[in-house]
């Protein structure tokens, strides 16, 4: 198996892409804004105090300049500079946001992964039966509703019609968890306290069905086209002729091979989830990484936004690494250098 | 299935193939490919639909007037009922009438992006599929692998947040995302085409570059291009949506479907027609789109 190469290719490529997307996101932050001192302080601060926060920011150097003593600043000492908001570095807000989107990515991914899996693998099943069309049709559906309206539907149903689920938040007030990871319910747990855990699981519930039910339902037709494709295949025959029992064929030997383009558009999925995650987080008041960007382009926080822009394309970089990883390990032809290794 | 007109007229009076004709036949077996699926006709009708309120909107909205800055505090916060058939918004503004006239930016948004990202990406594409394994093949995937590594709408977010917030600016943000797909598409087709046969006879007989890239590669790429194009504007309206909810997009009083919705969505539950009717008009344009895209692609690739 040559697992080790194939990795450490992905990587240096993931790096010199990092690398370009921080030129993308200093040009976002720094040129397209024209003067960013100026921005941060309004229009109405002295022009002496401007020109020291000019200074500050190295705006009397030359723009490559400027980018290397950023890039530099960001990596050696993680110093992404200061929110003009919150009036902390940036890379303390990052360091408190980022778990609460990690977890609510983490769920998603679940929901999409479980969801896609169980419904493609009944649509297959049942074949052009109404479970198939059913499907199909919430396929359409999840795909033409984005997940903001969701979330707003969904605020509708159960803060006011129907309110059993929570609705806003991470934790109801009633508990405090002292924070070990940043992870709620990783920390309820290690607190012992369960019934924490179990309230911070309800939370995470509505945000993350208003990400997952677009990409589950694609996933799901995704998986059944490739589960229908590889049962007309003859070890499927064959294995039918042995008299093997049709749940075996079906868990077995059938999934594991159909899951390959399932897996392979996680990669997509990721990209639309975390997208959207910028819209619910907001709706849902969800104190994460993305809720944080929103609000600092909002206010424009230059310095915050593009530290959050940079984190969440390492996030993203990671995660579609580890699709490849996982796609890698399922489809043979690809670790060994076959139609999609390069 | 066989459609009985096409076949009729082809097989019975083929001496009369002349040049209308020929026209009429191609596009009756078009849309017999388009029109066996029942949803791309649905698709279809929407979507005239939509581009025909959008166009006539001063026309057919019983109140033109109130896409703009208009109040009128004496039908304000009004339920849906007969002479505001969704209501009215707390200054008193026709919902039915603010949504057609929204649908006016969000077509125009999907209409601009498409024509500059297509051209733009197809183009690059070609050229880095034609010079593959050169430094013009680098430079541009590389470039497009750089915008393809964060979200799509974080990036459009980020661009539309530094400029000004208006319907201009979040058009350039969505534009400067969307380029890289038609690349990387475009490139794919394009490095394998390269290679077959006529290319290569067109290349012996000392055809221009510029020939071989448009006449002999491009016209082979064109019908996926077509697809994902008519795929996209259901996406391109989704993410217009999404920014002008976050008050990037076209700013009040001029209404957009995303900032509706999340204007609305403060009155939630009392005046719950505020939101509820601009998030169910998105829904139904990019469905409408959706099933059209999907039309269109068992079109063309039932043509091929």
């Amino acid at each position: 198996m040559k697992f080790g190469p194939f990795i450490l290719r992905r990587l240096l490529l993931s790096i010199f892409v990092l690398l370009g997307l921080s030129i993308v996101i200093f040009i976002i932050a720094r040129v397209v804004p024209g003067d960013p001192a100026r921005l941060a302080l309004g229009p109405r601060a002295p022009e002496e105090v401007v020109e020291q926060l000019r200074k500050e920011l190295h705006m009397d150097k030359s723009l490559p300049e400027q980018y290397w003593i950023w890039l530099t600043n960001a990596l050696l000492h993680g110093d992404l500079g200061k929110s003009l908001v919150s009036k902390r570095p940036v890379m303390e807000d990052v360091k408190e946001y980022l778990p609460a989107t990690l977890e609510l990515v983490f769920f998603t991914a679940i929901f999409i992964i479980f969801f896609g899996i169980f419904f493609g693998t009944l649509a297959a099943r049942y074949k052009d039966r109404w479970v198939d069309s059913l499907i199909r049709i919430f396929a359409y559906i999840g795909v033409s509703v984005p997940s903001f309206v969701l979330a707003v539907f969904f605020i509708l149903i159960f803060a006011y019609a129907w309110p059993i689920l929570p609705v806003l938040g991470r934790l109801s007030p009633q508990f405090t968890v002292p924070r070990v990871t940043g992870f709620m319910i990783l920390d309820s747990l290690l607190a012992g306290n369960l019934k924490a855990a179990w309230d911070a699981f309800l939370h995470l519930i509505l945000p993350s069905f208003a990400l997952a039910l677009a990409p589950a339902f694609q996933e799901a037709r995704i998986t059944r086209s490739s589960m229908v494709d590889n049962l007309s295949k003859d070890y499927i025959s064959a294995a039918r002729g042995y008299g093997i029992p049709e749940r075996k064929i079906m868990f077995k030997f059938l999934l594991k091979p159909s899951l390959i383009p399932t897996v392979s558009v996680m990669g997509m999925d990721i990209a639309a989830m975390i997208g959207q995650a910028f819209l619910v987080e907001l709706i849902f008041n969800w104190p994460g990484l993305s809720r944080y960007g929103i609000n600092a382009m909002l206010y424009k926080d230059l310095n915050a936004i593009s530290g959050s822009v940079l984190i969440i394309g390492l996030v993203f970089t990671f995660m579609n690494i580890l699709v490849d990883i996982i796609v890698a390990s399922l489809d043979p032809r690809v670790r060994l250098g076959g139609i999609r290794g390069q | 299935m066989i459609n009985k007109n096409s076949l009729k007229s082809t097989v019975e009076k083929p001496h009369e193939a002349g040049r209308w004709y020929r026209f009429w036949d191609r596009i009756s077996r078009y849309w017999y490919s388009f029109s066996r699926n029942k949803l791309s006709v649905m698709g279809l009708a929407i979507v005239v639909l939509v581009i025909m309120l959008a166009i006539f909107a001063p026309f057919v909205t019983p109140y033109p007037e109130h896409a703009g800055p208009f109040v009128d505090y004496k039908n304000a916060s009004q339920p849906p009922s007969v002479k505001h058939w969704l209501g009215t918004d707390p200054i008193g503004r026709d919902i039915f009438s603010r949504i057609i006239f929204a649908f006016r930016g969000a077509l125009v948004m999907a209409i601009v992006v498409l024509a500059i990202t297509v051209p733009v990406g197809t183009i690059l594409g070609l050229l880095a599929g034609y010079y593959r394994g050169t430094i013009i093949d680098t430079i541009i995937m590389r470039i497009s692998d750089i915008f393809l590594s964060v979200p799509s709408l974080v990036l459009a977010l980020a661009i539309a947040a530094v400029l000004k917030p208006n319907l201009m600016n979040s058009m350039i943000a969505v534009t400067a995302m969307w380029w890289p797909w038609y690349t990387r598409l475009v490139y794919g087709m394009a490095t394998s085409i390269r290679n077959e046969y006529f290319v290569i006879a067109a290349e012996l007989n000392g055809a221009s570059r510029f020939h071989i890239i448009f006449r002999e590669i491009l016209p082979n790429c064109l019908s996926p291009i077509f697809t994902k194009m008519a795929l996209d504007v259901g996406w391109v309206i989704l993410i217009g949506a999404s920014l002008s909810f976050v008050g990037l997009g076209e700013q009040p009083p001029t209404p957009a479907l995303g900032q509706m919705v999340s204007d609305g969505a403060k009155y939630l539950p009392q005046l719950w027609w505020l939101s509820v009717f601009p998030a169910l008009a998105i829904v139904l344009v990019i469905l409408g789109f959706n099933f059209f895209g999907d039309g269109i692609r068992d079109m063309l690739e039932s043509s091929r």
